[in-house]
């Protein structure tokens, strides 16, 4: 009985400023809606035109088709093209993962003689612009009279990844407690097995999320390959060479696929993660 | 040259060792020897270089000259997994990647040990946390976190174990509860416990002896009643508990004891408590030592009159008087509340009295104030 007469008395509050409040809690939500809608229109018109039933050009709807899905390599060349990026992506990713985590290493936890110097020197690759590194990479070769190619290009690849798998591994070297180490080398382990048992378990995600940097840098370049890689096609240079006659669906195929396989490691990554805090 | 000396057992010696970064002195030609089976605090405030004489005594850090020895065995330059020596770190340095069994597993299995399962069992039983050997370390709390730490090192038997700063991340009632358990898991498991910290209670309540360090350097070394009742330095004085120190010269001889002379008044002492180098001293008296009386009440022992009241601050178990002085000083005394009020109030003419065996003299050339302006509470990381 009471209740009611508690509840008579209660104000109400003015439109405008239910208004202002209800604004003012979903500004976030409106701006981020905004900015993924400008973030994923283009994935999102990749991945409808990957299902258009086009023929040779792909600009033009024109109907609803799972053939490009079904045959992704039906266009000439390709899956070539496409096998070329993943086997360079690969030997690039190993190799530039291997060299610059002993870099992030050396610089992260060694005191040596240039050592700021070669932290310094380490972002230069990041910094100059592809189209010189490629340009110049060429006429290095061809001065040591190696052919453009296939070789050449994993090279170039490892060289240009290597600053980013540095800066990568190295972030994730800073934030290791040194305390850790010191406790198993207190605990009787001794150099190798304090590296094997505690560091490299806690670096591991810093080298793993440098190695799929690498891989995605490496299947994306298209400047220093174009450069370097003679007649060796690349999933990129098939894409910029096809792109005068019409783009084939089956590339839109293609980019979906490696967008959706991106988003399944970083998807299965987290969830992994989640599973080890608990 | 460095070689295995895991098996090595007995006390720890350390000879005259000195840890030099740059110019900087961190440890001041010390010696000491830490007896096995006893529990030993290094007790001094920030950058005293207690945290780097463990370090040494660890292996995580070389002395630039001396020696460091295990009973017979010279481990001076072995490295931390060659020394039977566990540490206890200051934020338990617990590996995050590891379940708990693991954790305390580590150097069982480092050392190639059989019976891995029951010998954890055992010691996560020690520390009353069996429920918790599948978890992960960030699952646990501060104080969960602290006994794993413990039971990951105690869990190898080692000859000495370490602690730095162990119990200093944790509140002060939790505190109170593993400093009474850490003293009885040492009885239990009978190791040589060396413990740093730069709290005075914390060093009391557990240690049988205490180490207490200044600028590289020990003080003044002993059980904690001697080191509080008959500190010989003013840093020592100051830096466990608060003392009264009152400037004067001695006069003359009485027997065993000493006349000094405080600002006119006569007191006496007993000789083997003065640590004085002339006729200049500093006479020195605990708080509690002092009696309070009204002038024309009959005392006995040392007196000093003229005094009166200036504050009081009742404390519950007992209240804090402040006596100020003909001289300008003001002297600190706690009398019990064993009658249940404080009897004198503020600006009371009083005389005070004390027994004479209760005097120690220091120095007269003393910095009176040394040891007492480190707040240890705040000067809490290294």
């Amino acid at each position: 009985m009471s209740k009611k007469t508690v509840d008579a008395t209660i104000p109400t509050i003015p439109l405008t400023a239910r208004f202002q409040r209800w604004f003012g809690r979903n500004l976030i939500r409106v701006y981020m809606v905004l900015a993924f809608t400008y973030l994923f229109i283009p994935v999102a018109y990749t991945f409808a035109f990957s299902f258009n039933d086009s023929g040779k050009s792909n600009l033009i709807w024109k109907g609803f088709t799972l053939d490009n899905w079904k045959n992704p390599c039906g266009a000439p060349e390709v899956c070539t093209a496409l096998a070329n990026s993943i086997k360079i992506g690969l030997l690039a990713t190993i190799f530039s993962t291997i060299l610059g985590t002993m870099i992030a290493f050396a610089i992260g936890r060694h005191k040596f003689k240039g050592r700021s110097t070669s932290n310094l020197l380490i972002f230069l690759p990041m910094a100059t612009p592809e189209i010189v590194l490629g340009a110049s990479l060429l006429s290095l070769f061809l001065v040591f009279k190696i052919n453009p190619g296939f070789w050449p290009t994993v090279i170039a690849h490892v060289m240009f990844c290597i600053s980013f798998v540095v800066v990568t591994v190295k972030a994730r070297i800073a934030s290791l407690d040194p305390r850790l180490e010191q406790a198993a080398m207190d605990l009787y382990a001794n150099e190798f097995q304090t590296f094997r048992r505690v560091t490299l378990p806690l670096v591991a995600p810093g080298i793993a999320g440098a190695a799929l940097l690498a891989f995605s840098l490496s299947f994306d370049d298209f400047i220093i390959t174009n450069f370097n890689s003679g007649t060796v096609t690349t999933f990129p240079k098939f894409v910029y060479t096809a792109a005068a006659r019409g783009i084939p669906a089956q590339a839109n195929v293609i980019g979906s696929g490696m967008f959706f396989l991106a988003l399944a490691i970083v998807i299965a990554g987290q969830f992994v993660n989640r599973r080890k805090a608990r | 040259m460095s070689f295995d000396a895991s098996s090595a057992r007995g006390d720890l010696i350390l000879t005259r060792i000195t840890k030099e970064y740059g110019d900087f002195k961190a440890v001041d030609d010390l010696s000491l020897t830490i007896a096995k089976g006893s529990f030993f605090a290094l007790l001094g405030p920030s950058g005293c270089g207690k945290t780097t004489t463990l370090r040494m005594i660890a292996g995580l850090e070389e002395p630039t000259v001396g020696s460091i020895h295990l009973g017979e065995t010279d481990i001076t330059t072995t490295k931390p997994y060659q020394r039977p020596i566990n540490t206890v770190f200051q934020n338990y340095a617990l590996f995050p990647h590891l379940t708990i069994f693991e954790n305390i597993a580590f150097g069982l299995r480092r050392r190639g040990i059989k019976d891995v399962d029951a010998q954890v069992n055992k010691v996560l039983n020690l520390v009353e946390l069996p429920h918790l050997a599948g978890r992960k370390p960030t699952q646990l709390s501060g104080g969960q976190q602290q006994r794993i730490a413990l039971a990951r090192a105690i869990v190898n038997r080692p000859a000495l174990l370490l602690l730095d700063e162990p119990l200093g991340a944790l509140d002060l009632k939790l505190r109170r509860q593993m400093q009474i358990e850490l003293k009885w898991i040492q009885k239990e498991v009978g190791l040589t416990f060396v413990h740093v910290t730069h709290d005075q209670e914390e060093a009391m309540t557990m240690a049988d002896t205490i180490a207490v360090m200044n600028e590289g350097q020990i003080e003044q070394m002993g059980s904690p009643a001697e080191l509080y009742d008959n500190p010989k330095t003013a840093f020592v004085a100051n830096f466990l508990g608060q003392s009264n120190l009152i400037k004067g010269t001695i006069s003359g001889n009485d027997g065993d004891s000493i006349v000094a002379d405080l600002y006119g008044q006569k007191i006496s002492l007993p000789k083997h408590r003065s640590h004085a180098v002339d006729n200049s001293i500093y006479a020195g008296i605990r708080p509690e030592k002092f009696r309070i009386s009204l002038l024309n009440t009959p005392v006995s022992g040392n007196v000093l009159g003229g005094g009166h009241i200036e504050d009081v601050s009742y404390i519950g178990v007992s209240t804090q008087y402040q006596v100020a002085m003909p001289w300008g000083q003001e002297l600190i005394v706690f009398e019990q509340n064993d009658d249940g009020v404080a009897p004198f109030k503020k600006g009371d003419a009083v005389n005070i009295s004390w027994e004479p065996v209760f005097t120690f003299a220091l120095r007269g050339d003393e910095d009176v104030t040394a040891g007492s302006e480190v707040n240890p509470e705040v000067l809490d990381e290294e």
